[in-house]
């Protein structure tokens, strides 16, 4: 193509991705379509990669393509194989995409669609993309090195140290929160709960059949296990309407979360072909299957929505969860702009797939674009549902009271008008026996998608679809709970091995159960916690979530910052560190007013003191007062936890800066441990396009 | 078209490592034709090859948020 057509491409792509967000941005007033979001992510997202990425790739990295990556130098044929770009791209886009993007900006939503999408589109570009890119380089020039062993051996231990415990927490809090996401979406509601356990007896199945009935086949035994999933959706409008039978799956949010416990330590201790490989297998499926499924509805049926730009709840007084704009929509939306979880997947996992460092933009920039697209998508869902709907979805019974009546009276008040006689009619068409108060962001999203899937594909089906959601939110959030879980176990293996070496063997059956039951009862405490807190645990848990996560990823861009100064690259320092500067700004503040904020729907230590004062002057109902002293010493522990992981933060950013300045000033530093160049060999074009 | 076909039936049969055994026999293959092949040990079995393979497949830090 001549330069002139080309340049003329890429105007025009930046006019209509600016008149896409200035529209987004700029509307008020009027029902505005979901296509704008959707012009306007895909225009971001060129300019961005075609310009910045490359830029970074060009000019900050340097990436060399006739330099041999580590799967070519240590080719075994098994995890360490040179792969297809795209095939890489496969494997690390259903690696990163999880529960997280779709969570997020549900709650974010209470804020309006504007703020949560503008940091989903920025936040990305700057931040989320180039913290991936830059870890999977590094981690690439380091012999697919995890991010823990490059900040030990770039910063010292304290890096290394802090990036083990760091994981560690955020594996908990992240367990909890969607262990509780999973709770309240299951609660009272025998349908859900009976496709969600469906699905344990159905992995394990397929599971046999890879291992046993047809070892290898995995293509066939998945689709077995999906045709079966597909059928236990369906099934469970049956067991619905079946009058014994539904009581055997209608149970209380406090017998489920034992459940869950329950099944996350059967997870960690059972073999992983029998569970976690192939529960593994069919959420990948059903998570790309439905993501593309969603995107295509939304194109078809290019929805209005229906939420304004910014509601009055950006001063701090939300009903999802308490404080304001700034800095909780950059807490709560954590994954599709920017997630520190990500940089584990980029270093260790995805590098020894890479056959040559030119695909480290489009896998490593790239797969983040994606993710943080699904981030659109979900807002686009939650928002297209009426205002006042997704506002009596979300509100936990403490916020809006108990009884139907008053919660529409409360919602309506604050200007989103919603009848009791409507919620009904959506619960009735969605096969549920009520919509209040079902927080934690599935049961929203789940209603957005239905009511989008309704229009696109059919609206007699809307309850099918509803469970359809639900199970599709359930199945890879249990995955990154059994999943998490056993990593969580396997850490906790190798830090108890330090002193006392048996316990280090991780296939000991004691250390198998002890660690096992540790990591659940860490996640299973905040998991309880939140379900018996009457303001539905998810507002305490998500922040806790976001700000752990964020941390981490403060954590890779430390380490990548420092590398990068190591490396004599200081004028690109800011590449790194301007994304570190804020993340820094808003874990910081955000924590601050956690733990200072005498509203006590923000601050932890006011909300304990007001339970204490509540409890001390007797007005509290007697079913709240025997819980009030274990949420009491709840939010002491949640403070001193924010409190840690700033600490933490901080110490590492010290440290980050320490090498920095030693290396400035010409003292000795750790020395760089980039791998030294091999030319590559991989010559055949199979490996290129 | 059918090429088309057969291109995306390949790369979800990699993605999905439903071939992962046929990519192990090449890559075992690549590697002992030029050596002495006593002195190697035969190929793995399906079966065997696929336990390893999921046994390491799993272990650590595969999925995120």
């Amino acid at each position: 193509m001549n330069k002139t057509l080309k340049s003329t491409i890429w105007i025009l792509i930046a006019i209509i991705g600016a008149s896409a967000v200035g529209s987004i941005a700029l509307n008020r007033g009027e029902n505005i379509n979901a296509l704008w979001f959707i012009a306007a992510a895909i225009c971001v997202y060129s300019l961005a990669y075609r310009f910045y990425a490359t830029w970074i790739a060009t000019s900050v990295l340097m990436l060399d393509y006739t330099r041999a990556t580590p799967a070519e130098r240590f080719d075994n044929g098994r995890d360490f194989t040179p792969t297809h770009k795209w095939i890489v791209f496969g494997h690390h886009f259903a690696a990163i995409a999880g529960p997280g993007p779709l969570v997020g900006p549900t709650l974010a939503a209470q804020f309006g669609y504007l703020p949560g999408t503008l940091w989903i589109l920025f936040g990305a570009v700057v931040g989320g993309c180039v913290q991936d890119m830059v870890t999977l380089f590094l981690s690439t020039r380091r012999n697919a090195k995890s991010l823990g062993q490059m900040a030990r051996e770039e910063l010292g231990a304290l890096g290394g140290t802090a990036a083990l415990i760091g994981t560690f927490s955020i594996m908990i809090i992240l367990i909890a929160v969607l262990g509780l996401v999973v709770v309240n979406a299951m609660k009272h509601s025998p349908w859900a709960t009976f496709t969600v356990s469906a699905t344990i007896p159905v992995a394990m199945l397929v599971g046999i059949y890879m291992r046993y009935i047809r070892p290898g086949q995995v293509l066939e035994a998945s689709a077995i296990g999906v045709i079966l999933l597909l059928v236990s959706v369906g099934g469970g409008r049956f067991i619905d309407e079946h009058e014994t039978l539904r009581l055997l799956f209608d149970h209380e949010g406090l017998t489920l979360a034992w459940w869950i416990m329950a099944y996350g330590f059967a997870a960690a201790v059972l073999p992983v072909w029998l569970l976690l490989a192939p529960r593994d297998y069919l959420s990948t499926y059903m998570k790309l299957g439905t993501i593309t499924l969603l995107a295509v509805a939304i194109i078809m049926l290019q929805p209005h929505i229906k939420m304004p730009a910014i509601t009055p709840f950006t001063d701090g007084s939300g009903p999802i969860f308490g404080g304001k704009l700034f800095p909780f929509v950059f807490i709560t939306i954590a994954c599709g702009a920017i997630s520190g979880f990500h940089a584990l997947i980029s270093s260790g996992t995805t590098p020894k797939l890479l056959s040559n460092e030119r695909d480290i933009q489009i896998i490593g920039y790239g797969c983040m674009l994606l993710e943080s697209f699904v981030a659109i998508m979900a807002m686009i869902a939650a928002t297209v549902l009426d205002p006042g709907v997704f506002f009596a979805i979300n509100s936990s019974a403490g916020v809006v009271g108990t009884e139907a009546v008053d919660a529409v009276a409360k919602i309506s008040s604050w200007g989103y008008p919603v009848t009791v006689e409507q919620m009904q009619h959506l619960a009735h068409e969605m096969g549920e026996a009520t919509l209040f108060a079902r927080t934690g962001g599935a049961p929203s999203l789940a209603v957005g998608m239905a009511s989008i899937f309704g229009s696109a594909f059919g609206e007699n089906l809307l309850a099918l679809w509803y469970h359809f959601a639900i199970m599709f939110e359930a199945i890879f959030i249990l995955t990154t709970l059994d999943a998490g879980t056993r990593v969580g176990r396997f850490m906790l293996q190798d830090i108890l091995g330090n002193f006392w070496p048996k316990m280090g063997e991780t296939s000991w059956t004691p250390s198998v159960v002890l660690t096992s039951g540790l990591v659940v009862s860490g996640w299973g405490y905040f998991l309880y916690i939140g379900v018996i807190d009457p303001n539905g645990g998810v507002n305490i848990l998500w922040p806790l979530f976001g700000i752990a996560n964020q941390m981490l990823a403060a954590i890779a861009l430390c380490v990548a910052t420092g590398i990068l100064i190591k490396s004599g690259k200081l004028k690109f320092a800011w590449v790194t560190g301007l994304p570190l500067a804020w993340l820094v700004i808003i874990t910081t503040t955000a924590a601050w007013e956690k733990i200072t904020s005498s509203d006590i729907r923000i601050g932890f230590f006011s909300a304990a003191n007001d339970l204490t004062e509540k409890i001390a002057s007797g007005i509290l109902p007697p079913a709240k007062a025997s819980i009030a002293p274990q949420l009491i010493f709840n939010l002491h522990l949640d403070a001193w936890l924010t409190l840690f992981f700033v600490g933490l933060l901080w110490l590492i950013i010290f440290d980050m800066l320490r090498v920095c300045s030693r290396y400035l000033s010409g003292k000795a530093v750790l020395p760089l441990t980039e791998s030294a160049h091999i030319p590559s060999r991989l010559v055949e074009e199979w490996a290129r396009d | 078209m059918i090429n088309k076909i057969n291109t995306l039936w390949r790369l979800i049969r990699r993605l999905s490592g439903d071939d992962a055994y046929e990519q192990y026999l090449e890559y075992y293959d690549r590697h002992h034709q030029n050596k002495v092949k006593i002195l190697c040990q035969k190929p793995l079995s399906k079966a065997e090859f696929f336990k390893q393979w999921q046994d390491e497949k799993w272990n650590g830090i595969k999925r995120c948020c």
